[in-house]
């Protein structure tokens, strides 16, 4: 059995009276690359947010690197190494790009290359030329770039990306799906949810798809790709 | 000429002090969205303060600036510390139970000061190394005035320093945008508030600690501050900085000019003066549309008819009600009196409130409205008791017709602070108009007519009028004019993509609301026999709030058990010294232990005893 990051046990949350994730549970190991897969409504973000515990499981537990972080208050968890990439984007209009950047600043954590202003223009070149600029002047593309850039300035171990193709220019996600590769090199861990399978394919390494709130497939992409069926009940449109 | 720019000198002055405190206000709503009444109560402590501490240290400059700093440093200490104990706890809850919380802490802080310092006026030294005057076009200026005439632009100046160069500053910018997602990124929020507070009660006792060689140190100071500091965050736009710096300016210029053009409506001016920028600009003059801080999950339960148990109990109690006077004595006879044109009064706020989602901290205007325009027929037309009682509705529906307009133009925070500088506006016409309501002495001798002069025939005429006004929005609130309402207060977007003229629903409600208000108030003046500015005050638009509060928002019996428990409450403990604390204890106790109101606690007991039927269960 491999090391395990996260791991999600019987997880379940509501939202009021909605109960949206019904017993999920799964596991992340270190410098695995984790795709969510699932239609809309299935439950993807929510699992993103139960993580931070920006929603409250109201039973089972998530562990991150052994430690118990359900009920843990949100800063807590992001302070733990989680770094968190919400689906909306979430910039912040009114501060420019370098103070966007400043207020997901985190201490460096051991064991992993610490992210600079620098490393991160290398990385998002369209940001260093936007430095000075507000947030809310930028592009959707662009917003997408700096809250990933955002969030890598906490340093984090685990990556949670919430649909990051989501709304944005085809061209646009190869060059993300390209950056995200640079960054799991780095040797960070990666769990993102996708709606698009040939973004997803590209980047992860293996599949869990969502479906009512419980994880009905957990395998590799090959084993996707062999069993069609699966990818008709749940993927498709 | 000099004259005139001596005048404006002077603005300029009261200027700074207004900035001082409108900053900190701002900034903690900008921050934390708590709408801080204490703030008043902090610059009023700030006074007291600096005035007891420069009292015993040697009258020399550096004694007098250390008594400023000193207990600004104090007044920042006691902010933070009734931001742990209490508002930490209420960060989550709905913006009203933070205000009302924050009521409660200016009761308490009032008698505080009160048993701390003694209640004389007391007035402060002069400033030593200020205490002269320059002469500027031959007008004689106070040294003072323009030491703090150079104090708003360098707080500003830091302000805007710590906001925009410190790494303190961008994570409160931040907060200010997305709290949610300022704690994503592994910021902890609740030291990010107390530094706020921190800061925003410095900048309040720093405010009052500086009025010290100004003016007269009074307890009457919290509430006057604290009207016109919300005036400036509004105007300037709630959260920013710079805005409530222009805005002190406007109303700082407004008041040393308005005094000479129209002396009698200094206070009416900054409200219009508001109202006006409100229609024309809905954030403010710097404001930005309110970002939802509480969108997550607060769905509001469906209202449902009452369950034959309900009905059975309110049977019992109209029927108790009715026989009543047989049974108790005279007293018991006035308070239930009380007790029914508060109910009347808190049902026609939680009728908006629950209703429509239009909170109101200004309903009292239209209790006042009510109980002058009764009043006014007995005064000044010489009607009858009938005629007046007529009156009082149709008045305080002609107030919320024309507050209402502006009101229903604007959402949340801003349209209840706009409520309030209607309520101001009502509140200081009747204050400043001597010559038609007798100012703050009242006017007196208005009884009811010869029929109803008995206590137990007025006491029967109060219950056919407030619990028929009780019983009449109750019908409304099932009508599909309630469910329209209610849709708009669920998503006005979708409301309104049907087809549906929302704001004109929510103007109909706001003068349904205003004209029960003001039946209620037509029925206190005669069951008082006098009327004072006091009943449009800020106090009494509170009492409604916690009333309601008490009661529970989301509970339709709420507002009548609220009213009777507040009403009986306020008699047992307004003869002890001190009361103004017990009550301010308790309201935050309410707030912070059961905020689902009384009603609200009985009917969760109610569905678990299996009486009631349980929402979750069955949906």
């Amino acid at each position: 059995m491999a090391e395990t990051m996260l791991e999600l046990d019987k997880v379940n949350t509501f939202y009021g009276k909605a109960h949206i994730l019904h017993d999920l549970s799964f596991k992340v190991a270190p410098g695995e690359v984790v795709a969510l897969l699932g239609r809309n409504g299935a439950g993807k973000t929510t699992t993103m947010r139960t993580i931070m515990q920006l929603a409250r499981p109201r039973a089972g537990s998530v562990q991150f690197e052994g430690a118990d972080i359900t009920r843990l208050a949100t800063h807590k968890v992001a302070q733990a190494g989680i770094g968190y990439v919400p689906e909306e984007r979430r910039i912040f209009g009114d501060l420019t790009v370098m103070e966007n950047l400043e207020v997901g600043r985190q201490p460096v954590r051991d064991g992993l290359p610490a992210w600079t202003v620098e490393h991160l223009f290398e990385l998002f070149p369209n940001l260093a030329e936007r430095a000075g600029n507000r947030g809310k002047q930028m592009s959707g593309g662009e917003q997408q770039m700096l809250t990933i850039a955002r969030t890598l300035m906490g340093n984090p171990k685990l990556l949670l990306l919430d649909e990051p193709s989501e709304g944005i220019a085809p061209v646009i996600v190869e060059q993300m799906a390209q950056t995200l590769l640079e960054i799991k090199a780095k040797g960070l861990t990666v769990l993102l949810s996708e709606q698009n399978l040939h973004f997803a394919r590209i980047v992860a390494d293996r599949a869990i798809i969502i479906e009512g709130g419980s994880a009905v497939f957990d395998s590799t992409f090959e084993d996707l790709e062999s069993h069609p069926e699966i990818r008709d009940q749940y993927l498709s449109v | 000429m000099s004259f005139y720019f001596a005048q404006f000198l002077t603005g300029l002055s009261s200027a700074s002090s207004l900035f001082l405190v409108a900053c900190g206000l701002s900034l903690i709503f900008g921050v934390t969205r708590v709408v801080n009444f204490a703030h008043g109560s902090f610059y009023m402590l700030g006074a007291y303060v600096a005035y007891s501490l420069v009292q015993v240290v040697p009258g020399s400059i550096l004694g007098f600036w250390g008594s400023v700093l000193a207990a600004a440093l104090i007044v920042a200490l006691v902010g933070v510390l009734v931001e742990m104990l209490i508002l930490k706890r209420i960060y989550n809850a709905p913006e009203l139970y933070q205000l009302v919380a924050t009521f409660g802490v200016v009761l308490l802080m009032q008698d505080a000061i009160l048993l701390i310092f003694g209640g004389e006026d007391q007035f402060g030294p002069r400033a030593p190394g200020l205490d002269g005057v320059v002469r500027i076009f031959g007008e004689p200026i106070p040294e003072y005035d323009l030491l703090l005439i150079a104090l708003g632009p360098i707080v500003l100046g830091v302000m805007w320093l710590l906001l925009n160069r410190t790494r303190w500053g961008i994570l409160v910018r931040a907060a200010t945008l997305d709290r949610e997602m300022v704690a994503a990124l592994g910021v902890n929020q609740s030291w990010l508030f107390t530094t706020v507070f921190f800061l925003g009660s410095f900048l309040a006792g720093l405010g009052g600690a500086l009025q010290v060689p100004r003016v007269s140190i009074n307890l009457l100071m919290d509430l006057s501050i604290i009207a016109e500091a919300f005036v400036v965050v509004v105007i300037g736009g709630m959260g920013s900085i710079p805005g409530a710096f222009i805005a002190a300016l406007l109303i700082g210029e407004l008041n040393a000019f308005g005094v000479l053009v129209l002396p009698q409506a200094t206070i009416v001016l900054a409200f219009v003066v508001m109202a006006v920028v409100l229609v024309i600009r809905p954030y403010g003059l710097l404001g930005k549309a309110e970002t939802l801080a509480h969108s997550a999950g607060q769905v509001e339960l469906p209202i449902r008819p009452a369950s034959t148990l309900a009905k059975s109990v309110a049977g019992l109690l109209l029927a108790g009600l009715v026989v009543m006077p047989f049974l108790a004595g005279e007293f018991a006879i006035v308070l239930a009196t009380d007790v029914l044109i508060f109910a009347l009064f808190a049902a026609s706020l939680h009728f908006i409130m629950s209703n429509g989602g239009m909170v109101s901290f200004g309903h009292a205007a239209y209790f006042g409205l009510g109980a002058y325009g009764a009043a006014f027929v007995i005064k000044y037309a010489g009607g009858s008791m009938e005629l007046a009682l007529l009156a009082a509705p149709l008045m305080a529906a002609a107030g919320a017709l024309v507050f209402g307009w502006f009101c229903v133009r604007l959402s949340g925070v801003y349209m209840a602070m706009l409520t309030l500088a209607a309520a101001q506006i009502v509140w200081s016409t009747a204050f400043q108009w001597q010559d038609l309501t007798g100012g703050d002495d009242g006017l007196l001798g208005i009884w009811p007519s010869e029929w109803a002069k008995s206590k137990t025939a007025y006491y029967y005429l109060a219950l056919v009028l407030c619990g028929g006004g009780i019983l009449a929005m109750r019908r409304m609130i099932f009508s599909p004019f309630g469910y329209t309402l209610r849709g708009g207060r669920d998503n006005p977007n979708r409301t309104e993509s049907i087809g549906i003229n929302l704001r004109h629903h929510q103007w109909a409600a706001f003068i349904v609301a205003g004209m029960f208000a003001g039946i209620a108030g037509g029925v206190y003046v005669f069951s008082k026999g006098s009327i004072f500015p006091d009943e449009a005050a800020i106090p009494r638009s509170v009492d409604a709030l916690v009333m309601v509060l008490l009661g529970g928002v989301q509970t339709l019996s709420g507002p009548v058990v609220g009213a009777g428990v507040f009403r009986l409450l306020e008699d047992e403990i307004s003869r002890l010294d001190y009361w103004r604390a017990i009550l301010g204890a308790i309201i935050i106790a309410i707030v912070v232990i059961a905020p689902e109101g009384i009603a609200g606690f009985i009917k969760k007991i109610a569905i678990k005893a299996g009486f009631e039927r349980n929402e979750e269960q069955s949906s």
